[in-house]
């Protein structure tokens, strides 16, 4: 089409979430046609993120400085940590405002079927923090055979070592009609029912 | 190639962005993989969680394609057993047993129908383990793996059957084990016509199926027992103990 470099492009950018080979066609045309305004920029952020971001060796959080800014921030709460699955987790939690603890990211959940086990896990870490004052663990993982069972498994660990360990709650989503709901979302919304 | 039948499903592993691989169990065609179509997206993977009874279609072009699958949601059995730690341990323990252990396209329906039993009733706790051991033998001889527990090796006596020999899963009375009674695996009584089983029986039983699972099952196909069997294990053998303690205090 126009040289082996386009082609790279468009290959690299397909790999990418949420993209085609199509999508990666038009988004390469584009920042080949302004590469001053869209390519170099982009170009510049890429390395200036791939040099700088690095996992926090607390949390596990992406951040260019180690401890995250969430884990250096002395007004959060450093007596609630709250476990996600990975870091999108942690952004939606963060964009929502809600919750003003601390952090841990598994780096993924128990699956049995996968082959990943409890050494795969960032769970260790988590066992050391908890052990430094904190009164209660929030596991906030995913509704899903995987997310329960490793829930699961991590009540076992962190029950025994004198630590609140709550689930965040499952139910009816906001805005969210009852006849459009699944079974299970149904089944599990009336077992955590509430006195009104 | 069509066809339409109520199936469990055993696994589903996303494929690309939204869709998965979906393993499922049906009685007529045993277990059977597809491309489920959305299965990994929002709005579908609540179905296609493993331990779910659905209403599954199959469509190929020729029968030995994958082919794709869409489904209905018939019981949601796992979002059910979400909160108990030893349901959910079961429901995993037995779809990734019969994902690793059970050949594709090859119908297997009592095991089918022993899984649907133990799906139906996972609600009841600790009183299903009987059964899930049960199933798992079940599982074995339709695999040409089954124990025999009709007699003693040794004595050819009927009665009174307490081990297992790990080498050849033949049955053997306490007086026919002798001084290999540490070599042999315990035969739980509920096996064998006995009583209900009792919380020592449930790790003992455990033990049992896990070795002959681990050794043939799995084993001839150079696997390692499922890690969700495994968890089960260490999950019973800790109840037992905890139940155990608190009996002799």
């Amino acid at each position: 089409m126009g040289g082996p470099e386009i082609e790279r492009l468009i290959g690299l950018l397909a790999k990418l979430p949420g993209m085609g080979p199509r999508s990666a066609r038009r988004a390469a045309l584009r920042m080949l046609q302004q590469p001053d305004t869209r390519m170099l920029p982009l170009a510049t952020a890429l390395a200036d993120a791939a040099r700088a971001v690095k996992p926090c060796s607390v949390c596990g959080n992406l951040d260019s400085q180690d401890p995250c800014a969430i884990c250096g921030d002395s007004r959060r709460d450093r007596s609630v940590i709250c476990v996600v699955e990975g870091v999108g987790d942690l952004w939606a939690l963060e964009r929502a405002s809600v919750f003003h603890g601390l952090y841990h990211v598994l780096g993924g959940t128990l699956s049995a079927l996968s082959g990943v086990g409890p050494e795969d896990l960032n769970v260790t870490p988590l066992l050391v923090r908890v052990e430094q004052g904190v009164t209660e663990v929030i596991l906030a993982l995913g509704a899903t055979v995987d997310g329960a069972t490793t829930a699961h498994w991590l009540t076992d660990r962190l029950k025994p070592l004198g630590v609140t360990v709550t689930r965040v709650a499952q139910g009816v989503p906001i805005g969210g009609a009852l006849d459009v709901l699944d079974d299970g979302t149904l089944a599990a919304a009336l077992r955590a029912r509430r006195p009104s | 190639m069509d066809w339409d039948a109520p199936a469990i499903v055993l696994d589903a592993r996303p494929y690309g962005e939204g869709d998965a691989i979906a393993t499922v169990m049906t009685a007529e065609h045993g277990a059977h993989r597809g491309l489920a179509r959305g299965g990994a997206a929002r709005g579908r993977t609540a179905i296609w969680q493993p331990g779910n009874l659905i209403q599954a279609r199959w469509v190929a072009r020729l029968s030995d394609q994958l082919g794709s699958f869409t489904a209905e949601l018939v019981h949601p059995a796992a979002a059910l057993a979400m909160d108990d730690a030893l349901a959910m341990a079961m429901l995993s323990s037995a779809c990734a047993v019969a994902e690793g252990a059970l050949p594709e396209r090859e119908p297997h329906p009592r095991v089918f129908e022993g899984l649907l039993h133990l799906i139906a009733h996972l609600s009841q706790g600790q009183a299903v383990l009987g059964d899930l051991i049960r199933w798992e033998t079940v599982l074995l001889a339709d695999l040409g793996y089954g124990l025999d527990l009709t007699c003693c090796a040794v004595t050819g006596e009927t009665a009174d059957l307490a081990f297992v020999s790990p080498k050849t899963g033949r049955a053997v009375t306490e007086a026919g084990a002798g001084i290999w009674t540490s070599r042999l695996l315990r035969l739980p009584s509920f096996l064998v016509g006995g009583n209900d089983a009792a919380p020592p029986d449930w790790r003992d039983g455990l033990r049992l199926t896990g070795h002959f699972l681990e050794r043939d099952a799995f084993g001839h196909h150079h696997r390692p027992l499922p890690l969700a069997r495994r968890m089960l294990y260490d999950r019973v053998a800790a109840l037992v103990s905890r139940l155990e303690s608190s009996s002799d205090a």
